[in-house]
């Protein structure tokens, strides 16, 4: 195994090692830890550590192959590793945004002042897909519309940290997070308990006191559920391990059924009220009598009780308007206007393709910038101008001519980059981070988060459907 | 709990239990061909009788030998009672009950799969089978240890209970049922060697052969009988399977024992009572296969009163592919 000793960041930041070779501080006892193991047993750690995933069935289907095909998740041994004062900025920053951002899901589905101030343009928020007039005059159960929330940090060159995207619909890999970090803690004990990593399995407990601050008030113990597509999802496995850290109930649509005005389980009893809702399934999806009627994996009717407020859903339906990613552009206006403060984590710069200024520079520099469709996720509908094709690029170009209010762009930014195990090697990979937000009583940042590593040399998609792997990420 | 964890939850055990059988009926005969192996042909094919599946393995080629009931039994995917189907269906159901069941049974499960699965058993099989289906056995019993001492032994696990009970009840009487019809055209034969051996391979196939010599000591078809059907404390005896599965099933509802509120209570109670005041003499009269035959419509009955009673609990609801 080639060490550290011949390790270069090359013209990257590096989470691990300094722009001199040396470890950063942080990563000293962990480094030095590697250093030591005899010939070959990182390697065989990580294949060890992947044997254990597989047995523990936390894998998913690979669609369009053959019947049992099954994969785990690419995880890679090496931790990231986030110092004490980045970790404080990222913390206060994620705190501040995730505030300003539930303030204004409340304002423009209810008096509106900030469209009507012209901070955000009126037509950019009401002309969104997933804005939903449904919801007009609503304010949900302790006017919170963002329980969970998972946001996208990058790093640059210079080591700044910036704000990719908000994920405020239904965020996924908290549970790789909890798992990674089980199989960390098998693998380097001793560096564990010597670096005093701050623990994230606290997870679960806080996402279950969220959940039953929601409930309705006369109800005492709530009967909470996580409400999951079914098997066949690629993040069942999460689905069923929260509601096991959390010892609810996991439902799917077909276990549910609307009567007198409330929300059902079907049980080998009879029928059992449900309180609180821990949804995992996209708005489109979740009711059809109200978005899709050819949804099969909802509840008809289910949105009527949700606003009687006869039951409490996570996220709240409507929140999808605010990691819109033209919307992205104002947050830092939107965190100013309703607090008063400049944003702590900064924005990538963005070019807003709606804005014709904007729009004529983007298409003139399409081979310099990441452009970005306003509502798809997991990477798709995505140009990364450098590595593109001149043919994706006219492609592109025309689709933004197209539709200009579904577009947006940013320069390419160099991610910073993580030691990561590659054949019997060790090489650097783009990392990004994704931090969990709880929003109940208070706010609560998980400690760490998902470290999304692009396995593909040089690649910076980091998405798992697009061969990303994960890290755990330690905060010391 | 929900409706949906408890189908779950049951088919789980029933395709665990009956993958275990079919193991242990292909262990059995191929024990047997040690000591009679100019007979391959004829052993292989009452194993296809005893699963029910004559039809489906004769449709692509209608000759019996040991490598094409093997593939067929453990490995065919068309094969819906095939070991490996068994395995694939018992970890769909227990993948969507994982937070239910304990991590201990869902990794072994899985475990159980994937090696399964994998390209090396099929060799494994082929080149050393009696270790291979010794494994299989091993492997469910070891599940089965692992839900009754790691699982708290409350509403889920009684389904599971009944589920394992009523797999091994409908097993138990099919084994019998198949090797009667096979062996009694030869009755003159029944004091000879070879009979001996077949019959004592018959208790084997329901693991029960030192148990019965405890108790009955010389093998004769009747006692044989008698001893799979009524003995009351074999564990898989269909008398012992019915009066276990009773007991969870009014440990789910709360009934007291001797009453009856629902269709399952009523039509398990009724087999119970049956076979509670029948014995073996009666058994002949009826003539065993009778006997048998209808013994497992009924308890099949039970299986779909089982559902109807508490898997699908409104009309409206789609019939759940776990069904059969």
């Amino acid at each position: 195994m080639e060490t550290f000793k011949t390790y270069a960041p090359e013209d990257f930041f590096d989470e691990l090692i300094d722009e001199n070779g040396s470890p950063r501080p942080e990563a000293q006892l962990l480094i030095d830890k590697i250093e030591s193991l005899p010939e070959g047993d990182l390697a065989m750690r990580q294949r060890e550590a992947e044997a254990l995933l597989l047995k523990m069935g936390i894998t998913f289907n690979v669609y369009g192959r053959d019947e049992g095909t099954e994969k785990i998740f690419p995880f890679d041994l090496i931790p990231r590793i986030v110092s004490s004062a980045d970790w404080q900025q990222i913390e206060s920053g994620l705190k501040q945004r995730i505030y300003a951002l539930n303030l204004f899901l409340q304002d423009i589905y209810n008096d509106k002042k900030i469209l009507k101030d012209k901070v955000v343009p009126e037509e950019l928020v009401l002309s969104s897909k997933t804005y939903r007039k449904e919801f007009e005059g609503f304010t949900p159960p302790r006017g919170i519309w963002c329980h969970i929330t998972g946001t996208d940090l990058i790093r640059d060159r210079a080591g700044h940290f910036y704000v990719l995207e908000d994920n405020l619909r239904c965020p996924s890999g908290v549970s790789y997070v909890l798992e990674n970090r089980q199989v960390l803690k098998r693998t380097f004990p001793q560096v564990f308990q010597a670096s005093k990593v701050k623990p994230v399995d606290e997870y679960p407990g806080k996402l279950l006191e969220v959940l039953e601050y929601l409930a309705p008030d006369n109800v005492q113990s709530p009967t909470i559920g996580v409400l999951t597509p079914g098997i066949y999802n690629s993040a069942y496995f999460e689905h069923s391990f929260l509601s096991q850290q959390m010892g609810v109930e996991l439902v799917e649509g077909q276990d549910l059924v609307v009567a007198d005005g409330f929300v059902h389980m079907l049980t080998t009893k009879g029928l059992k009220r449900v309180d609180v809702l821990y949804r995992r399934i996209d708005d489109d999806f979740i009711d059809p009598t109200v978005f899709r009627p050819d949804s099969m994996l909802g509840v008809k009717g289910l949105i009527d009780v949700y606003k009687a407020g006869r039951i409490a859903m996570a996220n709240a339906p409507g929140t999808g308007i605010a990691d819109d990613k033209v919307i992205y552009a104002y947050v830092p206006e939107i965190i100013k206007y309703y607090t008063g403060e400049d944003p702590i984590l900064p924005n990538v710069p963005t070019y807003i393709c709606g804005n014709d200024k904007d729009r004529e520079y983007v298409l003139s520099h399409l081979d310099e910038l990441v452009v970005k469709a306003a509502n798809e996720s997991g990477g798709y509908g995505m140009l990364i101008g450098p590595h593109a094709t001149d043919a994706e690029r006219a492609l592109f170009a025309e689709k933004i001519k197209a539709e200009p209010r579904n577009y947006m762009a940013q320069p390419t930014i160099s991610l910073s980059r993580v030691p990561t195990i590659v054949g019997d090697r060790i090489e650097g990979r783009h990392v990004d981070l994704r931090p969990y937000i709880l929003y109940g009583e208070d706010i609560y940042v998980q400690p760490g988060g998902l470290t999304r590593v692009a396995l593909k040399k040089g690649s910076l998609v980091v998405n798992s459907s697009q061969g990303g792997g994960s890290k755990d990420t330690w905060v010391i | 709990m929900l409706s949906r964890v408890a189908n779950s939850i049951y088919w789980m055990c029933r395709y665990i239990e009956r993958a275990e059988n079919v193991a242990r009926f292909i262990s059995v005969n191929l024990n047997l061909l040690l000591d009679m192996p100019s007979e391959e042909g004829k052993h292989w094919k009452p194993i296809i009788m005893t699963t029910g599946d004559q039809e489906l393995f004769e449709k692509e080629d209608p000759t019996y030998n040991q490598e094409r009931v093997i593939r067929f039994l453990t490995f065919d995917r068309n094969n819906p009672n095939s070991i490996l189907r068994c395995l694939a269906s018992a970890r769909e159901n227990g993948r969507s009950i994982r937070e239910i069941i304990s991590s201990e049974m869902w990794e072994h499960l899985n475990n159980f799969y994937l090696e399964l699965a994998s390209e090396q058993s099929v060799d494994m099989a082929l080149q050393d089978p009696h270790r291979f289906f010794k494994i299989i056995q091993m492997r469910s019993h070891l599940f089965t240890g692992l839900l009754d001492s790691t699982m708290s032994h409350g509403e889920a696990w009684n389904f599971a209970r009944i589920g394992m009970m009523m797999e091994r009840a409908d097993k138990t009487s099919r084994i019998l049922d198949v090797k009667y019809f096979m062996l009694l055209p030869q009755a003159s034969l029944v004091n000879a060697p070879i009979d001996h051996i077949q019959w004592m391979a018959v208790l084997k196939s329901a693991s029960a052969f030192e148990m019965f010599r405890k108790e009955h000591h010389n093998i004769t078809p009747r006692k044989v009988a008698d001893f799979l059907i009524f003995d009351s404390q074999f564990p898989r005896s269909i008398r012992h399977c019915i009066n276990k599965a009773k007991i969870c099933l009014h440990r789910i509802t709360g009934t007291p024992v001797g009453a009856a509120i629902n269709l399952a209570e009523r039509r398990l109670g009724r087999i119970q009572a049956d076979i509670e005041y029948t014995d073996i003499e009666e058994v002949f009269e009826i003539g065993l296969h009778e006997y048998l035959d209808n013994m497992q419509s009924r308890i099949n009955e039970v299986g779909a009163s089982i559902g109807t009673t508490f898997f699908n609990i409104k009309p409206l609801i789609k019939e759940s592919s776990n069904e059969q």
